[in-house]
């Protein structure tokens, strides 16, 4: 979103001399599953399983993932809407991690959360004038010229007109259901906004409106943001950087340009060919099409070592077993794989393919060419790979 | 009826009466619901064609009418509890058979057997009571004099076609023991059980998973090729319209705004509001560093559509064509080339020179 | 599904003991914490206008003296295995199931429940079936036509049935059918005795409870059906082309019924422990008129008893229900 920034610097290292905002390390959420009369825990959705990474001032990072891969419970965890069960949060130098309701509310201010729905997040009783000034009352906030100006400035700059201030959330469209959701969450000048699937519930044409709403004041306010989607077209177009989560972790984190260009995780390049290309013409090429078999496993029992080896077509005895680190094999690039494409590979002495590879590997093959043999540009195995 | 004197094989008006030559032809179609508020033209004229192993994709934004035209193909409209109220008229031909004015019976006995629905969201479209396997049961039952035993057998025969492991154990299953993706498979069994030959699909693809979706629409497009059915794909995703269509109708406010072979509709739109879709869209494909080309305003109410060309309050160029023709003409399509069809005041010239000029560029 | 079954018998057990112990709470502990001595509350137990010795032999034969542990364990022990009361010249045995002992009557509670329960049974079993058959058959036309006359019109009907006391409609069927035109016979008969007889007998009671309550599962079902019939797999249904008749009957009707499974149990449950001025109107000599008599009496042992008896079938009721629901909905076996 801060493409002119870019253009100037560089996508990798002009994010790097930002100033982190938002650190998260090892963060961890587990929801207990509880069985019979006595209740006992026998065991635990573990929705968010170890997950480390950094939000720069200014920058927005996209999350993506499948349903079920802990993007919308990290989320709500980094928000602390929930409670972590491990690991730490720290905003603006901050630790917050276990900070109770009373030690968050001074916070509030500073980060701020877009829901999906712009109808359940809205209440249908109160007018557009009372949810949008609601922050102020919260936070005892009186803004300059009063509390009823800077609401209608604040429609204003979400593309509402100010004589919205009197009616109800039924009287709007999704679109602008989710604009005034846009300007409730920027009342306060926060610092960060977490977006979880801001434009799934609406229509295409919509959704671009909502898109460059936040674009723009983002260049506006100089916000930061961490937008979490399903919608991977979506993300490459808002993100700086992008990661990737499977399976409550986060199998890859990069800036968008080598994300999109030269994913390194098997399952980053399979999700991406997944999605359908609006270009026709595209269609007799699809040979990159990587097609994952069966289902994303269970969280509650997720599979040992790389929890991307049982639908892998790359994974070797030791993904099976040894869990891979979310390394930096590329300059702004961070991989968890042992077998990564278009890098060295990480475990080379391990080469028989699982036998659950090997069918991924045929599945693919019978309708499209296996990513094993796609044959990666050269000058990408010359980006240095050591840690 | 100006489209249907366009297209290249029927030559002069055809009578309504006329059998068409088309699998699936649907002729001025209209539906209405009237309400409290007033009267909701859902559908309000449309046309088209579709030939037995093709795919037509119908795509619009909530409230354009695609999801109400295929519950009229499929003669949906009549039942339920709203039924009496609809205002149906126009004409739909199956195969040489007119369904608009048919027996509500022959209808039914078409449907599941002729014409067989997917619907968006496999865990709400199934009963969730029954197993998967009894549910297949019933739709090949419906349709045929055969045992339950023999229906079972057909019905992991299905199962197992669609690609869900070890049918022989999972036709037991219920519904909510199935992921996503293979419920919406269970679902295309249900409804290929009794081979039809037209596959509506109304966003078959839009409740799953990216990887899933990809699987689901290998799935169809494989079907479709062993069994040569016609599809009729709904939805709002041009990526999956890329990848599946032979032809795209757009529809918005009810009406047919473009329709045409699918390589000419994103290479050459011939319509403002296909600009606005393809520009609204982000791509994974390419870099867009450049902002979105966002459709300005809201979609129409389909109680009070705007007069003229529905599309007039929301069109950038609506000031082009001379005098207040997009305020108070309503737009019929008119031929661009071959089957492509266009409803747009804008001259033919000036279209070809803001898509080359100053959309494109921008995609 | 055999571990539902077992954990829903595990909980119904749980429940029983939670009734019992609520039950003693309001019959021996509530007294007491008003205020009321040990003699005051054995008095309850024997009636208006007892002797002091009577009321000291009562109050020794309940314990009334004792701690309330020991209390509460004498009236479990009582409903388990029985209890032996010593009323001076004699001993009575009050076999197991002691649901009390009327000290005023000299006569066991459980005795007098099981020889009024066939009366009771039938009265509920009777209404339930005219109840359901009609409510729901009501509440599916009005909910496949809304709006139209029938459904307006019934509508009104069950506003008017929900609204009746029962008191009224029932005083007036017996006015009508049994003292004005004498269509049907004034005293119960047993099932086994004479069918016909006791149908006869019972057929103004049972409309009359059944207006009342068909009237409210009538709008129970039309709501389920209006509710149902917009359901997605309502549309696969059709889709499929299956006549109208089983799309209703076999989709609709089925998941729409579920809810009112709950409902039917809960009703029928209470009602067996005994509908209290529907047999009191009637004359019938069930249960529920068992306790009346207690009430009228001053007796306290057969309203214990009878509460005891009702909380026994509610609970058994819900357990039956919670089976039946996770046969019907198998979604339900799952958590």
């Amino acid at each position: 979103m801060t493409d002119t920034k870019k253009q100037e610097q560089g996508p990798a290292d002009g994010a790097d001399e930002r100033e982190v905002l938002l650190k998260v390390e090892g963060l961890v959420k587990h929801f207990p599953i509880k069985k019979g009369i006595l209740q006992r825990q026998v065991g635990a959705v573990k929705a968010v399983d170890g997950i480390d990474f950094e939000v720069r001032r200014g920058e927005t990072l996209g999350v993506v993932g499948e349903s079920g891969c802990g993007k919308s419970t990290m989320g709500r965890v980094v928000t602390r809407l929930q409670d972590p069960t491990g690991g730490s949060i720290h905003f603006d130098g901050q630790d917050i991690t276990r900070l109770n309701a009373a030690g968050m509310r001074p916070l509030r201010r500073d980060i701020q959360m877009i829901f999906q729905d712009p109808y359940g997040s809205l209440n249908p009783r109160h007018t557009i004038g009372s949810i949008v000034s609601a922050p102020f009352r919260l936070q005892g906030v009186e803004p300059e010229g009063g509390v009823k100006k800077e609401v209608q400035r604040l429609l204003e700059l979400v593309g509402l007109s100010p004589e919205h201030f009197n009616r109800y959330p039924h009287e709007f469209s999704g679109g602008q259901r989710q604009r005034i959701g846009i300007a409730r969450a920027l009342a306060l000048k926060p610092k960060l906004v977490v977006a979880d699937e801001p434009v799934s519930a609406l229509d295409v044409s919509i959704q671009a409106q909502v898109v460059n709403l936040m674009d723009d004041l983002q260049q506006e306010l100089g916000l930061t943001y961490v937008i979490i989607a399903h919608d991977l077209s979506v993300v490459r177009h808002v993100s700086d950087r992008i990661a990737v989560m499977y399976l409550g972790k986060i199998v890859e984190l990069a800036d968008k340009t080598s994300l999109y260009e030269s994913p390194m995780h098997p399952y980053t390049k399979a999700l991406m060919s997944a999605v359908p290309v609006p270009d026709p013409k595209r269609r007799g090429a699809k040979s990159d099409r990587i097609l994952l078999k069966g289902d994303v496993p269970s969280p509650i029992s997720p599979p040992s070592g790389c929890r991307f080896h049982t639908r892998c077509w790359k994974a070797t005895e030791i993904c099976k077993t040894t869990e891979p680190l979310l390394l930096e094999l590329r300059p702004g690039q961070q991989v968890a794989c042992h077998h990564p494409e278009s890098a060295e590979d990480q475990a080379p002495q391990d080469t028989v393919l699982l036998s659950a590879a090997k069918e991924a590997a045929a599945g693919a093959r019978g309708t499209a060419r296996p990513a094993t043999t796609d044959p990666q540009p050269k000058d990408d195995q010359e980006a240095p790979t050591d840690k | 009826m100006t489209e249907l004197s366009k297209t290249g094989a029927a030559v002069g008006e055809p009578s309504p009466s006329d059998a068409p030559s088309a699998f699936l032809e649907v002729r001025d179609l209209k539906v209405h619901f009237p309400t409290d508020d007033g009267l909701v033209k859902s559908v309000d004229g449309l046309s088209f064609q579709l030939e037995k192993g093709k795919t037509l994709s119908i795509v619009g934004e909530s409230g354009s009418g695609k999801s109400v035209t295929s519950l009229a193909i499929m003669g949906l409209h009549r039942l339920g509890a709203r039924g009496k109220n609809v205002q149906m008229s126009g004409e739909i031909w199956l195969d040489g058979k007119e369904l608009v004015g048919a027996d509500p019976d022959e209808v039914r006995k078409l449907r599941g057997r002729e014409m067989a629905m997917i619907f968006q969201d496999p865990l709400s479209a199934m009963h969730p009571y029954y197993r998967i396997g009894n549910q297949i049961v019933e739709a090949y039952r419906v349709h045929h004099d055969v045992s339950k035993k023999v229906a079972r057998t057909r019905a992991i025969e299905m199962l197992d076609r669609v690609g869900i492991p070890e049918p022989g154990k999972r036709v037991d299953s219920y519904p909510h023991e199935f992921s996503g993706g293979m419920r919406q498979r269970a679902m295309i069994a249900m409804a290929l059980v009794n081979n039809p030959e037209l596959l509506i699909a109304d966003e078959p693809t839009t409740a799953l998973d990216v990887t899933v979706q990809a699987q689901i629409l290998d799935l169809i497009r494989d079907l479709q090729k062993e069994f040569g059915s016609a599809v009729v794909l709904i939805t709002h995703d041009l990526g999956v319209v890329a990848e599946i269509a032979d032809d795209v109708l757009v529809m918005y406010g009810g009406r047919c705004v473009e329709r045409g072979p699918v390589d000419e509709i994103f290479e050459q739109p011939q319509h403002p509001y296909t600009w606005g879709l393809l520009g609204s869209m982000p791509r994974i494909d390419r870099e867009t560093s450049d902002r979105l080309i966002p459709v300005k305003g809201q979609p129409p109410s389909l109680i009070n559509v705007p007069s003229g060309c529905a599309f007039h309050p929301r069109c950038p160029y609506a000031d082009i064509p001379k005098g207040d023709v997009t305020r108070t003409v309503r737009p019929e399509l008119q031929q661009v080339d071959g089957g492509h069809f266009s409803a747009c005041h804008l001259s033919q010239e000036d279209r070809t020179r803001i898509w080359t000029e100053e959309i494109a560029p921008k995609l | 599904m055999i571990s539902y079954i077992l954990r829903r018998t595990f909980a119904a057990v749980i429940l029983l003991l939670v009734v019992t112990a609520v039950t003693f709470a309001i019959f021996f502990l509530l007294p007491r914490l008003a205020g009321q001595t040990a003699d005051q509350l054995a008095q309850q137990y024997i009636g208006k206008s007892p002797s002091a010795a009577d009321i000291a032999a009562v109050k020794s034969n309940l314990g009334l003296d004792d701690p309330l542990y020991l209390q509460y364990w004498h009236f479990i022990k009582g409903i388990v295995s029985g209890a032996t009361y010593d009323l001076g010249p004699t001993t009575t045995q009050c076999n197991a199931p002691c649901f009390g002992y009327s000290f005023k009557t000299h006569v066991e509670v459980w005795p007098q429940l099981t020889s009024r329960l066939p009366v009771t049974i039938s009265l509920a079993a009777g209404a339930a079936v005219m109840w359901l058959v009609s409510g729901v058959a009501i509440g599916v036309i009005s909910a496949l036509k809304p709006g139209s006359f029938f459904d307006r019109s019934f509508m009104g009907v069950a506003l008017a049935g929900v609204s009746l006391p029962m008191f009224f409609t029932g005083n007036l069927a017996l006015l009508l059918f049994t003292y004005q035109w004498p269509i049907f016979g004034r005293t119960y008969v047993p099932f086994t005795e004479n069918p016909a007889q006791w149908a006869n007998t019972l057929f103004p009671a049972w409309c009359s409870l059944a207006l009342l309550y068909s009237a409210i599962y009538a709008r129970l079902t039309r709501s389920g059906m209006l509710e149902t019939m917009n359901e997605d797999f309502i549309r696969t249904a059709r889709a499929k082309g299956l006549r109208e008749r089983k799309v209703v009957v076999r989709h609709g009707l089925r998941a729409a019924l579920t809810p009112i499974i709950t409902v039917f149990g809960m009703d029928l449950g209470l009602l067996l422990g005994g509908a209290l001025i529907t047999e009191t109107v009637f004359s019938l000599h069930g249960v529920g008129e068992y306790a009346v008599q207690g009430i009228k009496d001053n007796d306290l042992p057969p309203i214990l008893g009878v509460t005891l008896l009702a909380a026994l079938f509610v609970v058994v009721a819900n357990l039956l229900v919670d089976l039946l629901y996770a046969a019907a909905d198998p979604r339900v076996r799952l958590s």
